[in-house]
């Protein structure tokens, strides 16, 4: 039984196609984030999974049971919102039971969650406290814990941190991590903020003009991204994607970019389809975190490329070389000492490439 | 400019202190002059309210009257006593308060519930509607009038106070749908999102969520329409006469019709008296009045 099944999910919003057919399933406990730029169709697809957008095509099941046309009230879930949308006129005490009060849950009962809940996220010192009487964090907290208490199977979160301050964000996102660790309910979680959705999900699904591009695991989706939106959109700074031709050999398949004549050998790779690899064109994918200034590994392709620019940025530095008028970036520690304008020895790590068909800009 | 000695600095110091004095002085003075200007009207009123009509004849407009003489205030408002002919305001004050107090209610109440639908509850066409009623802030008084007159013909309640009711009520819509739209735009949806989970409906949502943060905005519209329909003359001369006039329409005819000696004193104390309500008004709501104007925006 999946907590929760979304199948062949359409949404428009009068001619324009906001997601297309979209899939995805979520099993007991999981946490999964829906990750993409602004306008990819997240949160309406949140808003969707919560009842509080209709559906054009296409079903949503929460615990086997097809809830497409129940009314959000009715969907055992709770959502967290942006703005944390906490009743301006009530106290804590009240917004946090407002919805058990519709829901004519017993007194006795409410007073019992209120003080559960309230003690858990310590906010029991500010239940009479007005919402415009607390800080940014306590609101997150009344927000969550407003959630919290109607004790849902789903918990949804609209992008609950971006309104935060940098420090607060970080903090906040450890308590959710935390928060999701002792209770262990299934959340799906909306954000655009890669570092957010890396360290809170076990599940990461990447959007982009509505459709999902991967659905995975954190690491899956860091190293194994499956087309070159998703490697670009990880990391920072991003995947290095360098366009040129594979080229087969005998046994032997290597790299080359447009007017050059390195060949980087790549036998090593786990191509999905082996055949039809000769002279294809595509993008060689290298993190900046995968290309060192030492040998570290017997494998590392050794190269040399000129630097062109350094960001320092405290701990490391971004360091920008040309490969044949094409950009490539990789980290270093702060304290190495790069010449500018010199061709430098750069490493390579190859266990850790990705390859993608420049045409149709997916993992191969 | 390296050159400038500490002395010099001190002159520009001294330079400019002079010119932020003068242009302070100069402030004052125009705001005393506006001041001057638009309060002498009201000098004038109630200076000629509290004096003889013997008074009148012989001093000037700005003479000081001999003492606290609030006879002509009785007569506005209570008549002489005499039966045909004396007209004066009191039973047209109430009417006019039977008249503003339920019209104010409705124009607001429905111009609330306008407001959160437009903003809260999208519908197809809900730009139109907002448009159409738009619209109707911008028809004038006069255009009005004669399918009003038909309408409250039809409805059997021309020339009553229930009549007046209505029109103003119907006419205040556009405008207090548009105070209230305004204002609900600025309020984050996400509180009807986050109140629908929690369970609550339409009329919950409207009276438990979004009327309680509502204060400026209703002082606003209140104001507004209190104003708009207290003083209109135009609806209440053509719709009502005689008993069910309101208060307005009494003023203008009691002005007109004495019969003998033009009783300015009188006339200048049923003119106060048909004004004080909105005063009031403002005097009361007034600190809101500029607090809904400016903020606006409520955040959670």
């Amino acid at each position: 039984m999946k907590t929760l099944k979304i199948e062949e999910l359409s949404k428009n919003f009068g001619s324009t196609e906001v997601l297309r057919k979209i899939n995805l399933e979520i099993d007991e406990g999981n946490f999964l984030v829906l990750l993409g730029p602004s306008g990819c169709g997240k949160s309406t697809l949140l808003n969707i999974i919560a009842g509080l957008e209709t559906i054009n095509e296409g079903n949503v099941h929460i615990d086997d049971y097809n809830v497409s046309k129940v009314e959000p009230k009715d969907r055992n879930i709770a959502m967290v919102f942006q703005s944390y949308a906490l009743y301006p006129s009530m106290n804590v005490r009240e917004n946090m039971i407002f919805g058990l009060k519709q829901a004519k849950v017993s007194k006795e009962k409410i007073e019992e969650q209120l003080e559960k809940v309230s003690k858990f996220l310590q906010v029991d010192a500010l239940l009479e406290r007005k919402p415009s009487q607390l800080s940014g964090g306590q609101r997150q907290r009344v927000a969550i814990g407003r959630a919290l208490v109607r004790e849902p199977r789903i918990f949804l979160f609209d992008e609950p941190l971006s309104n935060l301050d940098a420090k607060l964000r970080v903090e906040m996102r450890r308590e959710i991590k935390k928060l999701h660790q002792q209770l262990k309910t299934t959340v799906v979680y909306v954000t655009h903020d890669q570092t957010e959705a890396m360290s809170l999900g076990t599940n990461i699904a990447i959007m982009n003009h509505g459709v999902i591009q991967q659905n995975d695991t954190p690491e899956n989706i860091y190293n194994k991204p499956s087309n070159t939106f998703v490697a670009d959109f990880i990391g920072s700074p991003s995947m290095n994607l360098i366009k040129g031709n594979l080229k087969k050999s005998s046994n032997k398949v290597s790299f080359i970019t447009h007017g050059s004549n390195i060949e980087i050998p790549i036998n090593g790779y786990d191509f999905k389809e082996k055949s039809n690899l000769d002279n294809k064109e595509v993008f060689f994918g290298i993190r900046p975190e995968h290309i060192f200034f030492k040998k570290s590994n017997e494998e590392d392709f050794e190269i040399n490329l000129r630097a062109d620019l350094s960001e320092y940025i405290g701990h490391e530095q971004i360091m920008t070389f040309n490969f044949e008028n094409q950009e490539v970036l990789a980290k270093f520690p702060s304290t190495v000492k790069i010449d500018l304008s010199k061709n430098t020895k750069l490493f390579f790590d190859l266990t850790q490439i990705s390859l993608f068909d420049a045409k149709t800009e997916d993992r191969i | 400019m390296q050159d400038k000695t500490h002395s010099s600095y001190k002159q520009l110091e001294q330079k400019s202190k002079y010119t932020n004095m003068f242009l302070r002085w100069f402030l004052y003075f125009v705001l005393v002059i506006f001041a001057l200007y638009f309060i002498f009207p009201l000098y004038v009123m109630v200076v000629t309210s509290l004096k003889t009509m013997e008074e009148i004849r012989q001093g000037t407009l700005l003479t000081w009257p001999s003492g606290l003489n609030f006879d002509s205030w009785l007569v506005a408002w209570g008549g002489r006593g005499y039966g045909a002919g004396d007209t004066f305001l009191k039973p047209y004050f109430w009417n006019s308060i039977k008249m503003v107090v339920p019209a104010v209610f409705f124009s607001t109440f429905i111009g609330a519930m306008a407001g959160y639908v437009l903003t809260k509850w999208r519908f197809k066409g809900d730009k139109w509607v907002f448009l159409f009623l738009l619209f109707g802030c911008f028809i004038p008084y006069q255009a009005i009038l004669l399918p009003m007159a038909r309408t409250l013909g039809v409805l059997g309640i021309s020339n009553s106070v229930i009549g007046l009711v209505l029109v103003h009520t119907v006419y205040g819509i556009p405008f207090t749908t548009l105070f209230f739209r305004n204002f609900y735009v600025s309020i984050p949806s996400e509180l009807v999102k986050a109140a629908r989970i929690d369970g609550a409906g339409f009329f919950k949502i409207f009276f438990k969520i979004l009327l309680p943060v509502s204060t400026p905005i209703i002082v606003v519209t209140i104001i507004w329409q209190f104003t708009q329909i207290w003083n209109d003359f135009l609806f209440g001369s053509t719709f009502s006469f005689g008993e069910a006039a309101p208060i307005q329409v009494a003023l203008n005819n009691m002005v007109l019709s004495s019969t003998s000696v033009k009783e300015y004193n009188v006339d200048m104390a049923s003119a106060i008296i048909a004004g004080i309500p909105t005063l009031i008004v403002y005097v009361l709501a007034g600190k809101y009045f500029i607090r809904g104007l400016t903020s606006g925006a409520v955040k959670g």
